[in-house]
């Protein structure tokens, strides 16, 4: 019949599947475990065919633009650990690598301890991706661009990890590998991220660079965190955090060494500066030219450093 | 259409779909053997209603299961796979139409719907994920007649040309307004900027938002 030169309808559907905008998502298998030892032996054994939801704002979205190919989903977000949220002034801050965004900025008492964390954390998205997104999954996705990982560098982060060899711990800068990858090894998933106690006169700023004022992905980032002397004049220690201009964020360790070396000044501040831009190695791309980020990274880093000393100086 | 043998076929409105689906065994050869048989007597919402025993992992897929969710303070049921997004559940599932889909990338903001009091892309969520929460939908915004203040001055202010991001501008508005009752204008920028309207009606939505909230400062 002269129909059947025509492929059934149903043909059509199928090819479809395999377009980039599909909008359909492949099957895949759905897991909520209770424990971190469940967690930890699930992903154990499905290796690179599973991967943990938290908020679910990256992973969905790769899935569904076939970006990702899974076949187990393993929802973290009824373990205990990782939704833990506390902050203790002498013993720091522990976010529990699942919780919102939204959850830190609007706990006051660490609000005013982390000023430069909540920088961080309200300018990731919009607030609808921040009612879901966790800091925890910014870091997982490994992102050069991610928005709060500079930050968590910035302030001396520690990273608690669960797997089947046991517990480990990691310091923030080593987390991410490359883009897109993690020390995480198999069966292996991080709980926390704790931030030691903010120091006497200490402050923090991050900034982010991007075309729009929200919902863009950063051209350049940085974070910076100080801690003043008594007489609030010199910089006892300090330590910079890049992002977007490397293959994975990065601490810069010229740069806080050189806001160390004497009263602080203008000039100091451009030694940083000039540290910064020499670490950095970034890519041409859609969001700007190699050159432009390493102008941009430095004049970050610049402002950064002046709203970190500036806090500080304010406490 | 004659061809509707796939599962992911929608159940049509609210009503739960027959069943007659094959639930594939999940994590067919899978090693966690305990994880495994719980999951194969169980999905997910009977598992997660009582305590599971230990060493049972609750879950489902990638067969459709049972799911009730919460949508405008009422109980809808219908059986979903767990690749199924909230939004795709409520407006393909639910016939709960006032999210819209348009980037489906967690951008635009037009599917916007609240979820426990704070407002989410629907359509970068798992169904899943949102059972057991309350979820409202610019529906919750109208009883009968009568417009919610928000969706009224929006109205009135002509703040849409083809009016498709509107519901999602006017769950996010609503949601400013729940945090804070007297925002400023910082607040609702940043509530909104989540939100993007193609047609660039964006000074009539700033119309309707100064008025309701010079309505709001003088009550």
């Amino acid at each position: 019949m002269l129909w059947l030169a025509e492929p059934p309808l149903g043909h059509k559907l199928n090819k479809a599947k395999t377009h980039l905008w599909d909008d359909s998502m492949k099957d895949i298998d759905y897991t909520a475990p209770r424990t971190l030892a469940e967690a930890a032996a699930l992903l154990n054994d499905k290796g690179d065919r599973a991967r943990i939801l938290a908020g679910g704002t990256d992973i969905i979205v790769q899935l569904r633009e076939h970006r990702r190919d899974l076949d187990l989903l393993v929802d973290v977000k009824n373990i205990a650990e990782v939704n833990e949220l506390t902050f203790d002034p002498a013993r720091g801050l522990r976010i529990g690598a699942a919780v919102p965004c939204y959850r830190i900025y609007e706990n006051k008492d660490i609000a005013k301890a982390y000023p430069g964390l909540i920088d961080a954390v309200s300018l990731v998205g919009g607030v609808q991706i921040q009612s879901r997104a966790s800091v925890g999954g910014n870091l997982c996705n490994a992102s050069p661009a991610a928005d709060t990982t500079p930050m968590l560098i910035a302030l001396e982060a520690t990273c608690h990890i669960a797997g089947p060899q046991g517990p480990r711990q990691l310091p923030v800068e080593t987390f991410c590998t490359a883009p897109g990858r993690t020390a995480l090894e198999r069966g292996e998933l991080l709980v926390s991220i704790d931030l030691p106690a903010p120091k006497p006169h200490s402050g923090a700023h991050y900034l982010r660079f991007i075309p729009r004022n929200e919902m863009d992905i950063a051209v350049v980032g940085a974070g910076a965190s100080v801690v003043l002397d008594d007489k609030k004049q010199k910089c006892l220690a300090a330590r910079i955090g890049v992002g977007a201009v490397a293959p994975t964020p990065l601490l810069v360790p010229d740069a806080g060494a050189a806001l160390v070396d004497g009263a602080l000044s203008d000039a100091l501040i451009d030694k940083a500066v000039q540290a910064a831009r020499a670490a950095a190695k970034p890519i041409s791309d859609m969001r700007g030219t190699a050159e432009y980020r390493k102008h941009l990274v430095g004049v970050l880093v610049k402002r950064a450093v002046q709203g970190a000393i500036h806090r500080a100086r304010e406490k | 259409m004659n061809d509707h043998t796939e599962p992911d076929q929608p159940a049509t409105g609210k009503a739960t779909n027959g069943n007659g689906m094959s639930r594939r065994q999940f994590m067919k050869g899978s090693g966690v053997a305990a994880a495994a048989t719980a999951l194969t007597q169980a999905p997910l919402l009977e598992a997660s209603a009582a305590q599971p025993a230990a060493g049972e992992v609750p879950g489902m897929g990638p067969a459709a299961g049972r799911l009730t969710l919460n949508v405008n303070g009422q109980k809808m049921t219908t059986n979903i796979e767990p690749r199924v997004t909230l939004l795709d559940a409520l407006r393909n599932y639910l016939d709960v139409t006032g999210c819209k889909r348009v980037c489906d990338r967690g951008s635009c903001g037009a599917c916007t719907v609240m979820l426990d009091g704070k407002p989410v892309y629907s359509c970068s969520m798992l169904a899943l994920e949102a059972q057991g929460k309350p979820i409202r939908t610019a529906e919750s915004l109208v009883q009968g007649e009568k417009l919610d203040p928000v969706p009224a001055a929006f109205a009135r202010y002509d703040a849409q040309q083809c009016g498709f991001c509107t519901p999602g501008f006017v769950v996010a508005m609503k949601a400013v307004f729940e945090q804070n009752a007297k925002p400023s204008p910082a607040e609702v920028e940043r509530g909104l900027a989540g939100n993007i309207c193609r047609c660039g009606t964006y000074e009539q939505m700033r119309d309707a938002i100064y008025a309701l909230c010079n309505q709001k400062r003088r009550s």
